[in-house]
């Protein structure tokens, strides 16, 4: 194969087709949950919040409530966490050119679930009002670590900052599994974290992770070219004027900013990171010119459609987010993965 | 704190024998030689004969508990308590000055001798080497009772009370446990009495107030099935976890969209202590702020400690709900 980094662009029907598939998602996520709101007087009170539109609301003060202050952040974190987690997948995958990287490759995970469980068995309302901040500290401190190890190692690959990332998660899960058996009593709260999901999902958590999802995400979409180049090779990318460490490191800060900023309100919602990416690439192409921006929203409409099954399969309880995602999200990309069988060989 | 976790290991523990309500029988204890002093719930039966003294205080015994019939060969004088619940029984039957060790999440009364021993990840030897001659449990980790009996020492398991009738036995068993059966039947006489003219003293309404018991910030909460529900049930009080539990669990995880859904008139928190929720902190909540309960001022803080032991200060609560219930009808009215 010759190195080909006028990859084709994304096509203006497949960008179509994830927008559609977000605003699909948006309403199904609006629409559904355990109390019927009506769809005609829930879509009339959406209208409402629209500019110089206004309609008679039907809905009671607690269902417009339940719309907007409710259903409404739910969906918008749900877009967010989805997203970042699929676009920061995306380009973890790009940077080590191994198609297993996620998002959890760095130590976010095992970084973050220490800073909420501290936080959990801290005990007191003031910890756990904290502990968004503290799961983000510590997702931070964790890549941080592992940055910090591999850079230090002689051989300074993508390999050893992989390695370093495995030591660094094993260290970091062995203190908050340490932890969490000496407040054992507090498991279900470790364990409803971890598992992940957006049942107390406000417009608060949305306020406090958009800064960070914002810069993260702009950052990786503009990195999608160098990606590509980065395709072929890090002397091929050198030779083609990449400042190939710079890159990584660019690229690696962003999606584990993105990445630790949404684990801290959402917990560890795993598999998005892994199977929105591949999916576009055996489907649409392999370019991060195309992967990236479409992982953004078919990750985003994913994770919404999955929290809607999340809140209603069970109903009147709810399944942990992060079960259903690699619950659905295994045998779909199982799928596709058969389906695309012909074309990669 | 230890709500949740130890409700769901005492639900799967709690004997079958333990249908009946037990009845406290001091009168026919005195009368008869060798007596069966309580119901069929609490089984109380002494091998020696009748002391002097109102009731049979004698040893050995066996005392019925959810591990089975633990025997007790002499009045025990170090008994170690591992369970909150337990902690503040034996001090109220007055059996206090014989224990020497509670655990970590025992906080009351005031004189107890608190330790750092784990009730959920107990440790066996820090246990035996305080050497105890009886030990009491709410939860039984890694067979930590057949371990201590292995030691030789008595284990006697009480795990979550699902109904009041099961608190009143639990106090009557440590009572003859400990020896001080007769003190703990005035306990649960004077709780029964306290109730009942607690109950009474709220007038019953029209229409029934419904309420949410929240347990946490994951909206878990109990119905009416439960050992808390009940006491709410006292009062008539209607649940709204009631309608989602099909499984008939007790404790169900509620969606926030139902509990708005239901308007309820009052809210019971029982997640102070541990996750710092307030009326205040009700009220900012998205979406709450336009409930009943929030509007009328029927949002109740509760000590999480007491709304989640079934021992003697279940009194308090019943006052604290009695109190709420009162004070939501003067705003209604």
């Amino acid at each position: 194969m010759e190195p080909t980094v006028r990859t084709p662009l994304l096509k203006k029907g497949w960008l179509l087709a994830a927008l559609l598939a977000v605003v699909f998602a948006g309403l199904v996520g609006l629409m559904v949950g355990p109390v019927s709101l009506g769809t005609t007087a829930a879509l009339k009170e959406l209208a409402n919040l629209l500019p110089w539109i206004d309609v008679a609301s039907e809905l009671s003060e607690i269902h417009a409530g339940i719309l907007l202050d409710v259903r409404l952040p739910r969906l918008v974190l749900g877009l967010l966490v989805g997203a970042t987690l699929a676009l920061s997948g995306g380009s973890y995958q790009g940077v080590f050119r191994n198609p297993l990287a996620s998002p959890w490759l760095l130590g976010v995970a095992a970084g973050a679930g220490l800073g909420a469980t501290i936080a959990i068995v801290s005990g007191g309302g003031q910890m756990r009002e904290a502990l968004p901040l503290a799961a983000f500290v510590g997702a931070l401190l964790g890549v941080s670590l592992t940055y910090l190890m591999g850079y230090s190692s002689s051989g300074r690959t993508s390999l050893t900052l992989v390695l370093s990332g495995i030591a660094v998660s094993s260290f970091l899960t062995a203190g908050q599994t340490f932890l969490q058996m000496q407040h054992s009593e507090l498991l279900r709260d470790v364990f409803s974290w971890i598992l992940g999901g957006l049942t107390t999902a406000s417009w608060r958590e949305v306020r406090l992770i958009l800064p960070y999802v914002v810069v993260s995400v702009v950052t990786m979409l503009l990195y999608a070219r160098r990606l590509d180049v980065m395709s072929v090779g890090d002397d091929e990318a050198e030779s083609l004027g990449i400042n190939v460490a710079r890159t990584r490191l660019v690229v690696i800060v962003a999606a584990s900013l993105g990445t630790a900023a949404v684990v801290a309100v959402s917990g560890l919602i795993g598999f998005v990171g892994i199977i929105v990416p591949h999916a576009v690439r055996l489907t649409v192409g392999a370019s991060y010119r195309v992967i990236l921006p479409l992982s953004l929203l078919f990750g985003g409409a994913f994770l919404v459609l999955t929290d809607v099954l999340a809140k209603t399969i069970v109903s009147p309880a709810e399944l942990p987010l992060g079960v259903i995602t690699a619950f659905i999200g295994a045998p779909f990309f199982g799928l596709i993965l058969h389906r695309s069988k012909a074309v990669a060989s | 704190m230890n709500r949740i976790p130890l409700a769901i290991i005492a639900m799967s523990v709690i004997l079958a024998a333990c249908n009946a309500p037990p009845t406290v029988a001091i009168e026919s204890a005195v009368s008869q030689p060798q007596p069966t002093l309580l119901g069929t719930a609490a089984v109380v039966t002494t091998t020696s004969t009748v002391s002097t003294s109102e009731v049979p205080t004698g040893f050995p015994i066996t005392v019925s508990a959810d591990n089975g019939d633990v025997s007790i060969e002499l009045r025990p004088q170090r008994v170690v308590s591992l369970s909150a619940t337990a902690t503040e029984i034996l001090f109220a039957v007055g059996a206090g000055d014989q224990v020497i060790a509670v655990d970590s999440y025992s906080n009351f009364p005031e004189n107890a001798p608190f330790t750092d021993l784990s009730a959920f990840t107990p440790n066996v030897e820090a246990i035996a080497g305080l050497d105890p001659d009886l030990v009491v449990i709410s939860f039984d980790p890694d067979g930590l009772a057949e371990t201590l009996n292995g030691l030789g020492i008595p284990v006697i398991l009480q795990g979550t009370a699902p109904t009041l009738a099961h608190a009143y036995a639990q106090i009557e068993v440590l009572g003859a446990a400990t020896g001080h059966l007769g003190e703990a039947a005035l306990v649960v006489a004077d709780m029964q009495a306290t109730i009942a003219s607690i109950v009474e003293d709220v007038a019953a309404s029209d229409v029934a107030l419904t309420y949410f018991h929240e347990l946490g910030s994951e909206l878990y909460s109990v119905t009416s099935a439960s050992f808390i529900g009940e006491i709410y049930g006292l009062f008539g009080l209607e649940n709204i976890a009631d309608s989602e539990d099909p499984d008939g669990w007790g404790y169900p995880q509620l969606t926030l969209e139902h509990i708005l859904d239901s308007d309820p008139d009052l809210i019971f928190l029982a997640d102070t202590k541990c996750c710092g929720q307030t009326a205040a902190t009700v009220s900012e909540r998205p979406g709450w702020g336009a409930i009943k309960a929030v509007t009328s001022g029927g949002v109740i803080e509760m000590d999480d400690d007491i709304a989640s032991r079934w021992g003697p200060r279940i009194v308090d609560y019943v006052r604290v709900v009695a109190e709420a219930i009162t004070a939501v009808k003067t705003v209604d009215a």
